[in-house]
């Protein structure tokens, strides 16, 4: 029972992730027409953002080491230490959720840059095209991170207070021994919150009612005169930001590499897949339903009966729906079928 | 005059809309059948069931004996069924050649055959009928020309050799004159009665009156899927029922070719 | 004249034959005469010559042909252990387990085209890499690869009185030792198996096979109206590639008996078909092209280091030459792959038809500028059978 719940929790977690991910994937490939291969790279660099935001704060300076009085010692020291005391030292341990902020206009200027620099000019191209420029782009990306970063993954330790265990157990009266890390918790209530803020904007906003009905029928909305160019743009920024923010707030959960981009895209393809072309209901379900299975794959029960399960579970379903329903769970007849 | 085409009470529905009512039509083996009808009477619905395209909901398509309904597109070209498209459906990044080539090799292969080592240009018999062709259609001077570089009206007339060089004992034309320049359409005119082609079987839809009277021997009328009558082009000429429901719309109707 | 030797199949040969077999006279002012690269030359040449039958000729893009390259490795080293160490048996053997491979997946990969295709051979590729590195293990060795040892059992070499007494045994054809004559003897081999491939890739461009599959690319739905059923076509198509990757395969195996999971990496499915676009898609040489100045640029760039660069740019001034080390840096040694994602992006985006549209560009230009006019005949000629089209990918079929 506690193991079940584990990993129910383990599954909407990674679910979570993938959501996100496939959400601006989907939102992308509706909206705009286009198949990107770099959105995996976008998720990487938006974990980078948090690697990198972290480093700015703890830009540091030699200062005497008082605590060793004996001889003369020197320790690095943050700048933010010296300025602040105490508060630099709690906005340093913040790091990763105050790197939002810092994220969000980052990647949302990655993101006008390139729909305005590169996507901008595939969208009358073929498919094959678009999946060919934005696999390029992915590796340059990748490389120039690594370039700048180096190729081990880089921890980045959550804030101090919500580092250890929740005492899950305790909390909803199972057993006492059940605990769950604090972060993966937040990072759940995160990608809902996300996922939330996104549909709301889409279904509130004028803004947002218009890209719908982009999605659905797009000659129409051209011929009513609508400035699709400005809002193709603001779109793709859009679903920039979603991926980057998945990302800043996976950094404590799986140390960023240069490559964990590649990883999730394979991924994160097939979770849009398996929700449908152009659904983004179908890409929220799928990345939760699809995360839940790879958790339950993994137990140990499972794994005896079916070995290796584990490993494929997520393109075994993508090969079965796609065979059996090409349209996914929630897709609509006719997107991405010619 | 033996029924090569028999369409007996045929139904189809989208959604709520009737694209076609209890429809029935005896194509004659040698004639040129038109079926006329203002835009949305369901010609295009009518072509696409006897093709393959759509499955009809109730009613049975006969083709020279044979139930065509759920057969596939291919299986219907090689019991001699042949369909040439509004909107011209060739191989545009093939030659004009080439074009022609490949419907006479789907006739004489038949729907599969692996032969890699066969030489193109060892194909003598193919290459010489498609040439010939060709120049039936004063296309042969193109011949090495990639198909999406000639115009609108000769890549129609390209379409046509596609499906002549089959020899089909049946040919669709979905509107063969819709876009053209009325010089263009008195060519297709001539093409379609020169004596290769007088002769086969034909059924075209089609909105120009023009092409309708110069080509057909039989009309049908085709309107909100419901076929209100057949008969020679003078019968219809004088028909009132046609008149009142047809004719008078035909201006609209010729309006919405480009 | 020259429309001729283009249109003549023996010439071509001819031609192709003596300068894939002169290659190591040839390459040696560029420095890239050395066996271990010559290898790499014709074995990834096969691997592209047969990906472009599939995606140059019918436009289905597979993002997981790297599968059939390590299936084909697998295939040999188990033949290197339980049969004999002669190469012919594990290349033959590698070729007919890919294609087998290579039918199922095929079959059911086609059900589906554009996007959803990809993505299908993509989810097979990842599947079969993540099973070699997981259950199946026995079959793989997992991390550490497939290797021939001394004690495998050999049946065939056992049964001629082959034994093995000293270290690990090496691969050879009838006796020879591939890796003889300082691994010129293994590229030789390498280079006629290539010379064949492509003898055989000549003839389905040429056949009308290939014309039906070219006309698939370019309108499926017509073709199905035309009376040809493109399913089979397309699996056809399909499993020749997978079986010359399969080759491929066996002859990496044959000339390093080893094989292990990464080559079937889906990155590597990648490389292929940026050798192939890189080349040109859909053209004879092209990919030949591709693969020959990836592989060698790969050679160099990879080994340079920023001392190496410091005495490349020596005759500078000094502060010029830090500058200049400085900029390369980044796109040599370990970033070699940040300059193969940029030109990869610089090909699609300014030269879709690869470095064969660009020298049909540069043929036309030079002919208007001799002043040689009249007809275009020779080039319309090669484009409408050899040289790419503007666009990569054109199959309209259904879902």
């Amino acid at each position: 029972m506690d193991a079940i719940l584990i990993q129910i929790l383990n599954g909407l977690d990674k679910g979570g992730a993938y959501a996100l991910i496939a959400l601006g994937l989907t939102l992308t490939f509706g909206t705009l027409g286009v198949v990107n291969f770099a959105h995996g790279a976008l998720f990487m660099l938006g974990a980078f953002c948090a690697v990198l935001f972290n480093k700015l704060l703890t830009f540091s300076t030699k200062v005497k080491d008082e605590s060793i009085t004996f001889f003369d010692a020197y320790k690095e020291q943050p700048y933010l230490e010296l300025w602040f005391g105490d508060l630099g030292t709690t906005i340093i341990d913040y790091s990763v959720p105050l790197s939002i902020l810092f994220a969000i206009p980052v990647m949302l200027l990655i993101g006008v840059i390139m729909e305005r620099g590169l996507i901008k000019h595939f969208y009358k191209r073929e498919h094959a095209d678009q999946i060919l420029v934005t696999f390029g782009l992915a590796i340059v990306i990748q490389e120039i991170i690594r370039h700048f970063f180096g190729a081990n993954p880089i921890p980045m330790p959550p804030p101090e207070i919500v580092s250890g265990s929740a005492p899950l157990g305790a909390m909803l009266g199972l057993n006492e021994n059940l605990v769950y890390p604090w972060w993966r918790l937040i990072y759940l209530a995160f990608s809902l919150l996300i996922i939330g803020a996104v549909f709301a904007f889409l279904k509130f906003t004028t803004f947002g009612m218009v890209v719908r009905a982009g999605m659905a029928d797009r000659e129409t909305v051209e011929l009513l005169g609508i400035n699709v160019q400005k809002r193709f743009t603001i779109v793709f920024g859009i679903a920039t930001v979603v991926a980057g923010l998945a990302g800043v707030m996976y950094a404590p959960i799986l140390p960023p590499d240069y490559h964990m981009g590649m990883d999730f895209l394979v991924l994160s393809f097939v979770v849009v897949v398996v929700g449908g072309m152009g659904s983004l209901g179908g890409a929220v379900l799928a990345g939760f339903m699809l995360g839940l299975l790879q958790s339950f794959a993994s137990m140990n029960e499972v794994k005896s009966i079916l070995p290796g399960i584990d490993q494929i579970i997520i393109y075994l379903v993508a090969v079965v729906i796609l065979l059996v329903r090409p349209r996914g769970l929630m897709g609509r007849e006719g997107v991405f079928e010619d | 005059m033996s029924i090569i085409l028999d369409i007996s009470s045929v139904n189809k529905t989208f959604g709520g809309l009737q694209a076609l009512n209890d429809v029935n039509l005896k194509i004659e083996e040698g004639e040129t059948h038109a079926i006329i009808g203002p835009n949305g009477a369901g010609k295009s619905t009518l072509l696409n069931c006897c093709i393959g395209r759509l499955i009809p909901d109730s009613g049975s398509v006969t083709f020279n004996g044979q139930n065509m309904i759920g057969m596939q597109p291919h299986d219907i070209n090689h019991a001699g069924m042949v369909r040439i498209f509004q909107t011209p459906e060739i191989f545009p990044d093939l030659t004009l050649l080439q074009n022609v080539m490949v419907p006479a090799l789907a006739k004489r292969d038949g729907t599969f055959k692996f032969n890699p080592f066969k030489s193109l240009s060892a194909e003598k018999a193919i290459l010489e009928e498609a040439h010939a062709t060709l120049a039936d259609f004063e296309l042969d001077k193109f011949h090495d020309q990639l198909a999406n570089s000639i115009s609108r009206g000769d890549k129609r007339r390209l379409e046509l050799a596609m499906g002549i060089i089959q020899h089909p004992k049946l040919l669709l034309l979905d509107e063969p004159t819709a876009g053209m320049a009325r010089h263009d359409t008195n060519r297709t005119i001539d093409l379609l009665n020169s004596d290769k082609m007088q002769n086969m079987t034909k059924v075209i839809i089609e909105h120009d009156m023009h092409v309708v009277f110069s080509l057909a021997d039989r009309i049908s009328v085709l309107v909100r899927g419901n076929i209100i009558t057949t008969g020679t082009p003078e019968e219809i000429k004088n028909d009132p029922k046609v008149k009142e429901a047809y004719l008078g719309e035909s201006d609209e109707g010729e309006s919405e070719d480009e | 004249m020259f429309k001729k030797i283009l249109a003549s199949n023996p010439l071509i040969m001819l031609i192709f034959s003596a300068v894939v077999l002169s290659a190591p006279i040839w390459l040696a002012p560029f420095g890239a005469n050395y066996p271990d690269l010559l290898q790499k030359f014709a074995i990834f040449g096969i691997f592209a010559v047969g990906y472009n039958i599939l995606f140059g000729l019918t436009g289905y893009l597979s993002f997981g042909h790297a599968t059939f390259l390590g299936i084909g490795s697998y295939t040999a080293v188990w033949s290197f252990k339980l049969l004999t160490m002669n190469i012919l048996p594990a290349i033959v053997l590698a070729m007919i387990v890919s294609g087998l491979f290579a039918v199922v997946i095929g079959y059911l990969s086609l059900r589906r085209s554009g996007i959803y295709f990809s993505i299908l051979t993509l989810a097979f590729a990842q599947m079969a890499y993540s099973l070699a590195y997981s259950v199946l293990t026995p079959i793989t060795n997992g991390e550490t690869g497939l290797q021939v040892s001394q004690q495998d059992p050999r049946v065939l070499d056992a049964m001629a009185g082959i034994a093995v007494t000293d270290g690990i045994p090496s691969t050879n054809l009838f006796g020879a030792l591939i890796k003889s004559q300082g691994g010129y003897y293994g590229f030789y081999v390498a280079a006629v198996l290539l010379i064949i491939a492509f003898y055989i890739s000549l003839k389905i461009f040429r056949s009308p096979f290939g014309m039906k599959l070219r006309a698939i690319k370019s309108n499926q739905t017509r073709m199905k109206y035309t009376g040809f059923n493109t399913k089979p076509y397309l699996l056809t198509a399909f499993v020749i590639s997978g079986m010359y990757a399969g080759l491929a395969g066996g002859l990496l195996a044959s000339i390093d008996p080893l094989a292990g999971a990464e080559r079937m990496q889906w990155t590597a499915s990648g490389e292929v078909v940026l050798m192939t676009i890189l080349g040109g898609v859909g053209t004879l040489i092209g990919p030949l092209l591709g693969t020959t100045l990836i592989k060698y640029f790969e050679n160099i760039f990879s080994a340079l280091n920023d001392s190496e660069l410091h005495s490349m740019f020596s005759f500078m001034p000094e502060g010029l030459q830090n500058i200049m080390v400085t900029v390369v840096s980044p796109f040599v040694g370990e970033g070699w792959h940040l300059t193969l994602g940029l030109v990869f992006m610089i090909v699609v985006i300014f030269l879709p038809g690869g470095i064969m549209q660009g020298l049909t560009h540069l043929f036309n230009f030079v002919k208007r500028l001799v002043g040689l006019g009249g007809s275009n005949k020779v080039i319309d000629n090669m484009a409408a059978n050899d040289t790419p089209n503007n666009t990569l990918n054109k199959h309209k079929g259904e879902a």
